[in-house]
């Protein structure tokens, strides 16, 4: 076992809540979250997910789970041989829904992150930003109680990033509790209500935001 | 909170034209198209099994309802007796007995060419107490008849002997079903040997699609899913390959049934013919051919989900 990445943290994400995940690279950003996705588990202490402690998890505990939490990851984990709109589609395909039954809603939410144009583009044919806002409508289709998004900003101009973050914003009025992982100081100040948590050192530092 | 997050209603009214019919696992990967080779292979050597032993099968039913029908009256006579006239008097004692459909006793000219094969030709065999043969056919395989001819042979001419041929019928199928048996035993070999196959590239195809794996697990899809997944992928390679070989199959035969009816009377022709019969499988043999076809379709889909739901456990 190698060293530990992070440790001694306490911290608990509220319903509704909307909060930054912030530190240097390499600080812990990554683990957190996938701790928080249930895609990890802690070598020692308890992560609870929605009141469940992740240790006494089953296997169909976990998908439940993970059917209420949208991801974005960093590197997007977009499916190469599926086009944009099969991969945004994918967690309805994957809960067994019928594609009839959410072409509309698929369709209509790649309209509104500004992909109506390339929805039968594959990802390697993408650009970056193109990519980005794939995973994200990903994320976000099947309108999450927890979204996570680690660097959902990292590959887009300062236009669009403010855009996409209004859109994390308008989710989270929507009731979604948000955490967005980000080394981007001028963004966070942009939505100083935000709650920040400050990883470094392996250590956890939180600040209150303002009152949204 | 997992309501829709746009107005379906409002949405609906967007047509758009895109492609919905990809499949999760990438169709095409040189690991399958191996698959759908092995399978193609394997199905026809499986297929050619069955088919084999279905041959022997119903060449051997031939043989034995053939053999079970004839009966052999072997006269000796002494040199002292009138062969002839003995031979008529069983011909007639045979030709009036109940189950006979007909009776054909040979003439002393054709006994003798039935020894020219041993003895060669040219020989005077007149002086030589050469039994005479008569071949009596039976309408069924009813031994009480036999029997009853038996009795009415003893006491009309003592000098007769009845030959059922069931001695010879019981080794006819004795060999016809071990050869069933040896060809149940390949066929079963084969099935083994595309089940290690089908694991093997199931494995692979689980490792090399590690990616996608994750990532469905990552978005909420369950071990069902995914191996729902995977079964249909593989039950697809299946069928394509199983396809080829059971086709590829099916017009061996159909070309070896053509084929056997050009060397139906040569020397050679007539030896294949009395172990394979016609070639000519019938209906019932292509059925049992696409039988085959099917059930290694659902062998490549079902194998296959087991084994990714067993991997799929494993991982923590």
């Amino acid at each position: 076992m190698g060293p530990e990445v992070v440790g001694d943290l306490n911290f608990s994400i509220a319903p509704q809540s909307f909060q930054f995940l912030t530190g240097p690279s390499g600080a812990g950003k990554t683990t957190l979250m996938r701790l928080m996705l249930l895609a990890l588990r802690p070598t020692r202490g308890t992560v609870h997910v929605f009141g469940r402690d992740s240790a006494a998890l089953t296997k169909d505990d976990l998908t439940e789970l993970r059917r209420r939490i949208g991801v974005v990851f960093q590197d997007f984990r977009l499916l190469d041989h599926l086009t944009t709109y099969e991969n945004v589609a994918l967690p309805l395909r994957a809960m067994g829904r019928e594609e009839t039954g959410y072409r509309a809603e698929v369709v209509e939410l790649l309209r509104w992150v500004g992909l109506g144009d390339r929805m039968n583009a594959r990802p390697p044919v993408l650009s970056g930003g193109e990519k980005q806002r794939a995973a994200i409508a990903r994320a976000l289709i099947v309108r999450p109680e927890l979204l996570l998004a680690d660097e959902p900003t990292g590959n887009v101009d300062p236009g669009l990033a403010r855009r996409l973050l209004r859109l994390f914003v308008e989710l989270h009025r929507l009731g979604t509790a948000v955490v967005i992982a980000t080394h981007d100081l001028q963004l966070m100040d942009q939505f100083g209500f935000a709650r920040r948590l400050v990883v470094g050192d392996g250590r956890l530092t939180i600040f209150d935001g303002s009152a949204l | 909170m997992n309501e829709p997050i746009v107005d379906p209603l409002l949405a609906s009214e967007l047509e758009a034209t895109f492609e919905t019919d990809s499949q999760l696992i990438p169709r095409d990967s040189v690991a399958g198209r191996a698959l759908v080779v092995v399978v193609a292979i394997m199905t026809f050597l499986a297929c050619l099994t069955a088919g084999a032993a279905l041959l022997v099968a119903d060449a051997s039913r031939v043989w034995r309802s053939d053999v079970l029908r004839d009966a052999t009256i072997q006269v000796k006579a002494s040199p002292a007796e009138d062969i002839d006239l003995l031979v008529a008097k069983a011909e007639s004692i045979a030709s009036k007995a109940k189950g006979v459909e007909s009776v054909h006793a040979y003439s002393k000219a054709e006994s003798e060419r039935l020894l020219e094969p041993w003895l060669g030709d040219g020989l005077d065999l007149s002086l030589l107490p050469i039994p005479r043969l008569i071949i009596v056919r039976l309408k069924d395989q009813r031994p009480e008849d036999l029997a009853a001819l038996r009795s009415a042979l003893a006491l009309g001419v003592p000098e007769a002997s009845l030959d059922d041929h069931r001695i010879w019928a019981v080794r006819l199928g004795t060999m016809a079903n071990a050869v069933v048996v040896v060809a149940a035993a390949l066929f079963a070999l084969m099935i083994l040997a595309m089940g290690t196959a089908i694991g093997f590239a199931t494995r692979g195809a689980m490792a090399g699609n590690r990616e996608i794996v994750e990532v469905l697990h990552l978005v909420g899809a369950s071990d069902k899913f995914i191996a729902g997944e995977f079964e249909r992928h593989f039950r697809r390679l299946g069928l394509r390959g199983s396809l080829i070989g059971g086709l590829a199959a099916m017009a061996f035969f159909a070309t070896a049934a053509l084929l056997s009816f050009g060397w139906a009377h040569s020397p050679g022709g007539d030896e294949i013919a009395a172990m394979f019969g016609s070639f000519e499988l019938g209906p019932y043999g292509y059925v049992a051919l696409a039988a085959v076809c099917i059930a290694v379709t659902l062998l490549t889909g079902l194998l296959s989900r087991r084994i990714v739901i067993r991997h799929l456990q494993t991982l923590t």
